[in-house]
């Protein structure tokens, strides 16, 4: 259980986890905050009014689906890593994920790596597609990683081969 | 003797927080810091904070106390004593220093009390052997030296600094071989949690740590489970090799100073332990002696700043400054803390604020 061990289950990712007519739309961010903590960064930092207003600043996320365009900004804000962009669409049969990643050195773009799941176990080979570290993320960078569209509930993180 | 108009003894969040408003009227601030620098354990926060806007949510600790530091020593009614220990809080009011330059004496017309907290320690056999540190000293070796301290590790405490500190260690290249908690569920804040375990690190809830071996330093540690009781389980033992041993297991309150000086204190568990009781501004039993950050009660660094700034308003007030934006600072602050308390994660801390509260607002004016 998520309190016990760190891993949201099935349960937990499905009440946060977009629908499939929503995936097939294009990107969209995912927000795996469980827990109502004083926090709202995610909030403020969406332009387009994707997030719902915060009553309180104990709120949880609550994404307005069509609102969201999957552009990024609220990704590398979140103090707790907790936001990834996944784009079903991204190809025929790949998907893209956009992750925080604060681990030196960073991956090269076109790296293949070990895409992991939300225990750290391994899923299936992914590439890195692209790495994005500008300023205005502040040390978080944002990793993104193509892998097979099966994978899409599974892939979270990744571990470098090198 | 220095008579300044307010004194703040400790230069962490809470005390650097509490200088910049106390300083904001013009009044004669004194800070002083045992460390040879300010921040505290802020600088030592890699972590983006959490919080909204007004706590810099999404700032790193570290960027923080930078930010706060250079405000400060921009400030010329502050004057800033590093290097520096209080040693006594005396009746008469005399507040009494040591640095490498002499013995200074102060008779400060009121004063902020900012000592923070030290880390709790866990008993087990071994549990003197190098390679077992606090976390605090592993964020000092890493964060500020640049000096990695082993190469693989097991933490002992799932609270926020265990899960955040494990973390930095990964970043480090350290090993994290396991998380250990003796409560039955995660202490800290769950997504800290989960951005470990999904780069493999096991959280192990109702573990405890049976013993560490080593000869001339930490080799192993061996860790069991508890049952409900709290009691260790014999037949439930893991063993991990590993050159460090991370102790994360709570704080507590620094009030030696408060109790010398003669103030009421309370036992509030759910505080980190005993506290100064004060009022709603912050004042304990002693007129003129008042309180901000973890030495009142263990929160995040987050409220810790936001009670300094609150407490450096009240010394003004208690020196009849009045001030045209003063009332709206006050309830802009207070509505701050009431925020970053107000959810669950806050409920222990209000339950413990109730209890260590001065009932009689003895000398507030």
């Amino acid at each position: 259980m998520l309190a016990n061990t760190g891993i949201p289950t099935e349960e937990d990712l499905k009440g946060v986890f977009p629908s499939m007519e929503r995936l097939e739309k294009g990107p969209i961010a995912i927000f795996e905050c469980y827990q109502h903590i004083p926090c709202n960064p995610c909030y403020t930092a969406c332009k387009l009014g994707a997030i719902e207003p915060f009553a309180d600043i104990n709120d949880m996320p609550k994404l307005l689906e069509e609102k969201c365009s999957g552009c990024g900004l609220c990704l590398a804000k979140c103090p707790g890593l907790a936001i990834s962009i996944l784009d079903y669409t991204y190809s025929e049969t790949q998907a893209l994920i956009k992750i925080p990643y604060e681990f030196l050195p960073l991956p090269a773009e076109g790296e293949k790596v070990t895409a992991l799941n939300r225990s750290g176990e391994p899923v299936c080979e992914a590439v890195i597609v692209k790495v994005l570290n500008p300023a205005t993320f502040d040390k978080t960078p944002m990793i993104s990683l193509a892998f097979p569209k099966e994978h899409i509930k599974e892939v979270r993180h990744f571990k470098r081969l090198v | 003797m220095k008579t300044p108009d307010i004194l703040i003894v400790g230069g962490g969040p809470a005390g650097m927080a509490a200088a910049l408003s106390a300083a904001r009227y013009g009044k004669e601030v004194v800070v002083i810091e045992r460390d040879p620098h300010l921040g505290g354990q802020l600088i030592k926060q890699t972590h983006m904070f959490f919080g909204s806007e007004k706590q810099q949510a999404s700032v790193r600790g570290f960027d923080i106390a930078y930010k706060m530091i250079q405000q400060i020593e921009a400030l010329p009614n502050v004057t800033v004593l590093k290097s520096t220990t209080v040693t006594a809080l005396y009746d008469d009011g005399v507040v009494t220093a040591v640095n490498r330059a002499g013995y200074h004496k102060f008779l400060p017309k009121t004063m902020i009390v900012a000592t923070g907290a030290f880390e709790k320690s866990l008993a087990f056999p071994n549990n003197a052997l190098p390679g077992i540190y606090g976390a605090g000293a592993v964020q000092t070796l890493m964060n500020m030296h640049g000096i990695k301290p082993g190469q693989s590790v097991v933490m002992v405490g799932a609270g926020n600094i265990g899960l955040i500190v494990s973390y930095q260690l990964m970043q480090a290249g350290v090993e994290v071989k396991a998380i250990v908690d003796a409560a039955p569920s995660i202490g800290g804040y769950i997504v800290h949690a989960s951005k470990v375990r999904r780069m493999g690190v096991p959280i192990y809830t109702n573990y405890t740590v049976k013993q560490a071996h080593g000869e001339k330093s930490l080799e192993g540690v061996t860790i069991w489970k508890l049952d409900e009781k709290w009691q260790p389980m014999p037949g439930t033992e893991m063993h991990y090799d590993c050159d460090i041993l991370c102790v994360s297991v709570g704080l507590s309150p620094l009030s030696e100073l408060l109790w010398q000086r003669g103030c009421q204190m309370a036992y509030v568990p759910s505080l980190g332990g005993y506290v100064p009781k004060a009022n709603e501004h912050h004042e304990t039993s002693i007129a003129n002696l008042f309180v901000a950050g973890d030495v009142s009660g263990i929160e995040e660094a987050s409220s810790a700043m936001v009670e300094g700034y609150l407490t450096g308003l009240y010394c003004n007030l208690r020196l009849e400054v009045y001030a045209e934006d003063m009332a709206a600072l006050i309830a802009d602050y207070k509505s701050q803390l009431h925020d970053l308390r107000s959810g669950p994660a806050g409920d222990k801390i209000r339950e413990g604020l109730a209890q260590a509260k001065l009932e009689e607002a003895l000398h507030v004016g």
